[in-house]
């Protein structure tokens, strides 16, 4: 019996290649000496979600999360354009960043526990806190989303939006009907052309789509409620606290950056300023840097990229920029809002 | 007088032979009045053809915005391609589209054909990828557009031809574990959908390979590709090779030939031939099929095109116009194969004589 003999020494080679691809996990080593190695932080980032992450014309990148990459970039390798993005979109970006890739994931994604306990991921700090909203015709006078009975509602797949849309109104007790469409494009093309009587998504894209997408931005309404909250934030791979602890940091010094009111034009002279908690975030007095395994300068590089939370906020969703969103639970802790970092001490 | 006679007549031959094409003659020419003055004003008369995002929010979708392929050309035509570098993926695919051309319309003969596409497709890599010639590099993620379509396409009907020749001669042959081997590569490959084997290759692959050890991505996708279309095309042949008279083995082996002889000058010849029209069939959909690359983050073509208006405020809600100018620039590949594939029926006599 020569053929199960070479069948069963195949099966071995093969259990044996296993066992041995299974002893060394894919990637172990320190995502920060990678990056270093490399020279690049690789961010993975939106197809392209107006104000938080798209790319222009000439193929350069801009947005709130962005920002977040260029900071950290700033932050490790001192040049905030040592960044290559890749554009993932909603299905394969878990998938991208548990491959590795990816270094992080600042994509506008929600932070919930099933994502953070089940995916082998950790969320790091939020940059953004959303909800979701509905947009509906003006004709139907509706007022408020309960009115929504037996209604067909248009929504992007893949996304928390989809799940919210049915426990909100299953929590409320009222029937409705969701149109799923994996584009973006197609939903909000299928909405204004009359396939829905609503169209629902986070509340910081409703006002644009509003605006600018509607044949007719009068006959649409943004009803009240929203329905859910949505903390955004990046994500990183389990594994490396390490670089969990920068990604986080850099967040909250550029939050920290903002109480302080250092800006990016201020920067040089707060370097000057005789306040402690400026004098350690900026590196003056203490190598805060060094804890994180980075230079004594890390926050105040940051800073220089991107300017503080508050400027990023202006510039990429806020005044300053075509969605033009009040800062709302966005604004600092002491302003009203919900943005509140540790101290950096 | 004359005049008028004849052109009755040919009207009467070629567009009212009968009740039912006259009737679809006069529906095909009401559809015609009826939609074309509307379509001819949409595309042309009330379009906006300069890179003009103002203008085209004033036209309102009343005329087409051309000016949003004005405007994004180069980013739906070479994707994620750094900006400043972005001759070196023209050049790399007017070079390709020559040599493809070249072969298509049969210009060079077999020897000058071979040593052009053995010139054009290093060049071709080396151009995109840079990295020697002074050409700085880029990695092949950040390839993108009409350059990655068209090597997608290229390579994977190239690489999965002769591949799917040796499996389906491999079904074929008198070796149980290699007929097993081969039938089961194919069945494998036809009970999985194409996305389902880019996303392992691109995400699964580098989950179990080794640390330290990883292969470019587009080299997997483009590998998942090949052996997706060879599976395909395999059975296109068997089927051909099914088709080969029996008689024809006899004779050959009357003749003195052998095994590997007889199956190169008298089986395959007169197998591939019978099977033209769906090898063509293949490589269409092969064309096409490469737009699903856009799920594991390569962006040809259509990925490209959403990755430029997704994002963009002014120009989001104009993709219609970008969609149907990547529409032309598929179509112009895909008519341009059935025409190749109607001129080589033509050539080889497409199987009708040979049986």
């Amino acid at each position: 019996m020569r053929l199960p003999n070479i069948a069963r020494r195949w099966l071995a080679a093969i259990a044996l290649l296993m066992l041995l691809l299974h002893l060394s996990p894919a990637h172990a080593g320190k995502t920060l000496d990678q990056i270093r190695q490399r020279a690049q932080l690789v961010c993975g980032v939106s197809t392209g979600v107006i104000g938080f992450s798209s790319a222009d014309s000439q193929g350069r990148w801009n947005g709130l999360d962005v920002d977040v990459c260029r900071a950290i970039a700033a932050a490790v390798l001192n040049d905030p354009n040592k960044v290559k993005y890749v554009p993932l979109n909603a299905q394969q970006r878990f998938t991208a960043l548990q491959s590795g890739e990816v270094d992080l994931l600042s994509r506008n994604t929600t932070w919930t526990l099933t994502r953070d306990a089940s995916l082998g991921l950790h969320f790091t700090a939020v940059t953004y806190y959303d909800g979701q909203g509905f947009l509906v015709p003006k004709r139907l006078k509706l007022t408020s989303a309960k009115q929504l009975k037996n209604a067909e509602i248009c929504v992007q797949s893949g996304t928390t939006t989809e799940k919210n849309l049915s426990d909100w109104f299953k929590a409320q007790g009222i029937k409705v009907k969701p149109v799923v469409f994996e584009k973006f494009e197609a939903s909000i093309k299928a909405f204004f052309s009359g396939r829905c009587q609503a169209y629902t998504t986070d509340a910081s894209a409703l006002a644009f789509i509003r605006s600018k997408e509607a044949p007719k931005p009068d006959d649409y309404v943004v009803l009240p409620e929203l329905i859910s909250k949505e903390p955004l934030g990046p994500v990183v791979r389990r594994g490396d606290d390490e670089w969990f602890a920068i990604v986080k940091w850099v967040i909250f010094a550029l939050i920290e950056a903002e109480e302080y009111g250092i800006t990016q034009a201020n920067l040089e002279q707060m370097k000057a300023s005789p306040d402690p908690a400026i004098q350690r975030l900026l590196g003056g007095a203490e190598d805060t840097g060094k804890l994180l395994g980075l230079e004594r300068d890390w926050a105040a590089r940051a800073v220089k990229a991107v300017g503080n939370y508050g400027e990023m906020f202006q510039r990429n969703v806020g005044s300053a920029s075509p969605l033009k969103l009040p800062r709302g639970l966005n604004a600092l802790w002491n302003k009203g809002g919900l943005m509140y970092a540790p101290p950096v001490r | 007088m004359n005049q008028i006679a004849a052109t009755q007549a040919w009207l009467r031959r070629n567009l009212f032979s009968d009740a039912f094409s006259g009737l679809t003659t006069l529906l095909l020419l009401g559809g015609a009045v009826y939609w074309l003055p509307g379509l001819i004003d949409w595309m042309l008369l009330q379009a906006v053809f300069e890179p003009d995002a103002a203008a085209c929010q004033t036209v309102n979708h009343a005329g087409a915005c051309w000016g949003v392929v004005a405007e994004k050309y180069r980013f739906i035509l070479f994707g994620r391609y750094p900006h400043a570098e972005q001759w070196r993926p023209l050049l790399a695919t007017a070079l390709l589209l020559a040599v493809i051309f070249a072969s298509g319309m049969r210009l060079l003969n077999r020897k000058f054909l071979l040593t052009a596409w053995a010139l054009a497709l290093p060049a071709f890599f080396i151009l995109m990828g840079g990295g020697s010639f002074g050409l700085t590099p880029v990695g092949s993620d950040q390839w993108g557009g009409l350059p990655l379509t068209l090597l997608l396409a290229t390579m994977g009907m190239l690489l999965a031809f002769p591949l799917a020749i040796m499996v389906a001669l491999g079904r074929q042959s008198g070796l149980p574990l290699l007929r097993g081997l081969c039938t089961l590569y194919v069945e494998l490959v036809r009970g999985v959908p194409l996305i389902s084997v880019l996303f392992l290759a691109s995400f699964l692959f580098p989950i179990i390979l080794p640390q330290g050890f990883s292969i470019d991505v587009l080299l997997r996708v483009q590998a998942g590709i090949v052996l997706f279309a060879a599976a395909y095309l395999s059975e296109t042949i068997r089927g051909g090779l099914q088709a080969v008279p029996g008689g024809q083995h006899d004779a050959a082996a009357a003749l003195g030939l052998g095994r590997w002889q007889a199956m190169r000058w008298i089986i395959l010849p007169q197998a591939l031939r019978a099977v033209v029209p769906s090898m063509m069939n293949s490589a269409v959909s092969v064309f096409k099929d490469t737009s699903l690359v856009t799920v594991v983050s390569l962006y040809e073509l259509t990925g490209s095109l959403s990755l430029a208006l997704a994002g963009d405020a002014e120009w989001r809600s104009f993709h219609l116009e970008g969609y149907l100018f990547i529409g032309g620039i598929y179509w112009i590949g895909c008519y341009s194969m059935s025409r190749f594939s109607r001129g080589m029926e033509s050539k080889v006599g497409a199987g009708a004589t040979a049986m």
